[in-house]
């Protein structure tokens, strides 16, 4: 195979630490330092710092930056308020979801945090749809999650503690200017940190310094986003799947309800209404085999009715979890499943998500 | 007693007519924390190359497959009770079961310990 993986800016870091490399998105990536169970449970009780910089960076421009991107997006962002973030759905014409994104206003422009194995093609679709952008390739992105993340990066940049969660701002971080939101992938309070590349090591040494942070690889990384019940793109999210089924409805806000004008309006309007044919939905299987992505549900003649998305172990639980798309009928938590893998069957059940928790420290706590 | 060990990283310790088979230190460390571990039922049959059991880390699924053919003899319900012997000791407690094998012959072509350690800490 040509050898045409990309490099981090932490890449020597990574290695140094002892991180053990993968191919990931196009780049090579860190999947565990010491074990992914061991950072996972590290992160849910202390904090963990992941490089998160293979992700797209983009600055959308413009006066009306927010009607362009409201014609992609079903989500609310005129209204958004400075220094805000929105979780929300790129979308194809037919309501398919092309991604999954964060966007955030900042002043007079749209900050769009985009995943790394879409964003070539994201950046492709604003460009034919001449909505203007800056890529903000040499912009790392470092993710601090965890419940003692606060007491570790206020330690460095003491106004973080300020912010509430899906709230962001400009901050002085080890002497250069970093971008600091607090939101993040695991379910954990925690901040997604935006420094130029050159300054990423000085950060990420920075913040190791303290012993609340461990380094924390993909692995764990999946596993946390996995009991949060956060759907991961490509797996639990691609162009045939609608926000309606992917139960992300609350990404589609009340006047772009009443209003449509995004792409694919029609059809996710009316599956509002009327309901998806299936949803995603979380669930638990008997035992402790993981059923992973790919497996099917069946019903009793041995029909599929859904399938997982994806699956595992869940390190906090310590047992198996994963997500898939069912028939809306058999979607209700408690619902008895069978599921089939490698001709083995497996029982499981539905499950509300998130499977653990979700921590964040919003306004007014 | 000898010892032997194949490419898929699993290891055979023959006593008499009577192999023991487990995954090697090599192995456990590339899977990565063992959640689930499934050994092959007392009585079956087993030829040379069929799958035989079943480990699974937290990322992903692995079969563990016959070394060599033979009867199974005894299953180690240890590691489907606490799977993370295998990471804790391979070689040792975190075994997975013992044949009684069926033709000696078959040890012939695997490589022995100083081989086995020698060509995998290259991979």
């Amino acid at each position: 195979m040509a050898d045409e993986l990309n490099t981090l800016p932490l890449d020597g870091w990574h290695r140094a630490r002892g991180g053990r490399m993968v191919p990931f998105a196009g780049y090579r990536m860190p999947v565990q330092y010491e074990g992914i169970m061991a950072e996972h449970l590290w992160v849910r009780e202390h904090a963990g710092l992941f490089d998160v910089s293979h992700m797209g960076q983009l600055v959308v421009h413009g006066a009306d930056a927010d009607a362009a991107l409201e014609r992609r997006l079903p989500g609310e962002l005129r209204a958004l308020k400075d220094g805000r973030l929105r979780y929300s759905l790129l979308l194809n014409d037919a309501g398919g979801i092309v991604d999954d994104l964060m966007a955030t206003r900042r002043g007079d422009h749209f900050y769009v945090v985009v995943n790394g194995a879409t964003k070539h093609g994201d950046m492709a679709l604003l460009k034919s749809d001449g909505v203007p952008y800056t890529y903000l390739e040499s912009q790392a992105l470092l993710a601090l999650q965890g419940p003692r993340a606060v007491e570790a990066l206020a330690a460095l940049a003491p106004e973080v503690e300020g912010l509430v969660f899906m709230q962001g701002g400009a901050f002085t971080l080890c002497g250069v200017e970093a971008w600091i939101s607090r939101s993040g992938y695991t379910g954990e309070d925690g901040f997604e940190i935006s420094v130029p590349a050159s300054a990423a090591e000085t950060v990420a040494e920075a913040l190791t310094a303290s012993e609340l942070v461990k380094p924390i690889g993909l692995g764990a990384r999946d596993s946390l986003r996995l009991e949060a019940g956060l759907p991961l793109y490509g797996h639990d999210l691609d162009e045939q799947t609608t926000p309606v089924m992917a139960d992300l409805t609350f990404a589609i806000n009340k006047r772009r309800r009443e209003e449509g004008g995004f792409a694919g309006a029609e059809r996710i309007l009316a599956e509002l209404g009327q309901g998806p044919v299936q949803r995603r939905v979380g669930f638990t299987v008997e035992g402790r085999q993981p059923v992973r992505e790919g497996a099917r549900v069946i019903d009793d003649e041995g029909n599929e009715v859904g399938r997982v998305t994806s699956g595992g172990f869940s390190p906090s639980l310590q047992k198996p979890i994963g997500m898939g798309y069912i028939a809306a009928a058999l979607a209700e938590p408690g619902t008895r499943l069978t599921l089939e893998q490698r001709g083995k069957l497996f029982t499981g059940e539905v499950a509300a998500i998130p499977f653990v928790p979700h921590r964040y420290v919003r306004k007014g706590a | 007693m000898s010892l032997y060990f194949t490419k898929e990283h699993e290891w055979i310790r023959v006593e008499g007519d009577t192999a023991t088979v487990g995954i090697s230190e090599h192995a456990q460390s590339a899977l990565g924390d063992i959640v689930f571990a499934e050994a092959p039922e007392v009585g079956r049959t087993l030829n040379k190359g069929d799958e035989a059991a079943v480990v699974e880390s937290v990322k992903a699924a692995s079969d563990v497959y016959a070394p060599v053919s033979g009867e199974v003899v005894e299953s180690n319900g240890a590691i489907a009770d606490e799977p993370a012997l295998i990471n804790t000791d391979p070689e040792g407690e975190g075994w997975f079961f013992k044949l009684r094998l069926t033709d000696t012959s078959e040890l012939d072509g695997l490589m022995d310990e100083a081989s086995y350690r020698e060509w995998s800490s290259k991979l």
